[in-house]
């Protein structure tokens, strides 16, 4: 019933996850990871599980993202390989 | 090197995909899952515990156990970032900005700190000025983001939500905080002790919770048992008891997420961030 929707984030996250390890910028790649959350958060609600929807959007996509970005803030932008 | 590392992902993804063959089709009802243990909480959950969120009702009391270990590793979590990273040296000198003139003053020596006023502001390395909107927007957002964060806590029971949800939430209008405003803003409205403080406490006030109930002649989180100790309605004494726990759990977390955050964002030393 919902393939449709599924098809589409599910490629959403494909793309999210192939870009988070092959971009160089690692801010990029945090900033990939809160989409890639997301898209994950979007997956969980049309399954029906809103909790885990939820929890996914908070943690993963809102304070994980965050922590990141933080991390990258006080290491180096540029990853060595 | 890589060529192998690619093979054994591959290989190991091929695996993986070639299992999920065997799980059992999505919302089936005859998977193992969904036949045994889900029809009893499904049926008996709301008569059993009086609270209308299943999930909730199994995390804080069926799984109750689980939800406790679970916040006890998020401390744990907490507790090895300010281990790891907590720098206690002090820093050479301050920094100070005159704000009607713009001029830095700096201390060489850091015997004593400047008291706060209106026209001097501290000012460290990695200074940027405040950007005036953003300062506002947040100013306004963020008593509703915390206020909302107490609605999920409290309404963990009636609604998807509860002491994770919540906490990482209040947790994030802090962070939110440090960002537009200041670091040193948050670390002065909560110190440092008193994080360290409320990060015991929620795990104290649920494995407290659950000392009360053996007290009462139960077992170890049986919430039914609190009906014997506080004046409530027995019915509804197990929803309570999850209320109890949820904000334990939502206490802990807060705390954790802004000390981790505030750990890594100023390297240990608590001064300056993002």
């Amino acid at each position: 019933m919902h393939w449709q929707i599924d098809l589409i984030i599910l490629t959403f996250i494909i793309f999210c996850a192939v870009g988070a390890i092959t971009v160089r910028d690692l801010l990029s790649t945090a900033i990939l990871f809160g989409a890639y959350s997301f898209m994950m958060c979007l997956l969980w609600a049309v399954m029906g599980a809103v909790d885990v929807a939820f929890t996914e959007a908070s943690v993963g996509a809102g304070v994980s993202t965050v922590f990141f970005v933080a991390a990258v803030f006080r290491t180096s932008r540029r990853t060595k390989d | 090197m890589k060529f192998v590392a690619f093979l054994i992902v591959s290989l190991c993804g091929g695996l993986l995909l070639y299992a999920t063959a065997d799980l059992p089709a999505w919302g089936d009802p005859n998977s193992p899952a969904s036949s045994h243990l889900s029809p009893h909480y499904i049926e008996k959950a709301l008569e059993e515990t009086d609270v209308p969120n299943l999930v909730t009702a199994v995390l804080a009391d069926y799984r109750g156990y689980d939800t406790m270990f679970e916040t006890a590793v998020v401390f744990c979590a907490g507790l090895a970032c300010l281990l790891l990273l907590r720098d206690y040296s002090r820093r050479e000198g301050s920094f100070y900005r005159h704000i009607p003139t713009g001029v830095v003053i700096h201390f060489k020596n850091n015997a004593k700190s400047m008291p706060a006023s209106r026209e001097f502001e501290h000012m460290d390395k990695e200074w940027v000025p405040y950007d005036l909107i953003m300062k506002t927007v947040c100013r306004i957002l963020i008593p509703f983001i915390q206020l909302y964060a107490l609605y999920v806590v409290a309404h963990g029971d009636f609604s998807p939500g509860g002491g994770f949800q919540g906490g990482v939430i209040f947790g994030s209008s802090l962070i939110l905080l440090a960002i537009s405003y200041n670091l040193r803003t948050v670390v002065q409205r909560i110190r440092e002790r008193a994080l360290g403080f409320l990060c015991a406490l929620g795990i104290l006030i649920y494995t407290g919770i659950g000392v009360l109930c053996m007290i009462a002649g139960g077992n170890f989180l049986d919430y039914g048992k609190l009906a014997e100790i506080f004046p409530v309605d027995p019915g509804h004494v197990r929803a309570l008891g999850m209320v109890g726990v949820e904000i334990g759990v939502g206490i802990t977390v807060m705390a954790v997420m802004v000390v981790i955050y505030v750990n890594i964002a100023s390297e240990g030393r608590h001064d300056e961030g993002l």
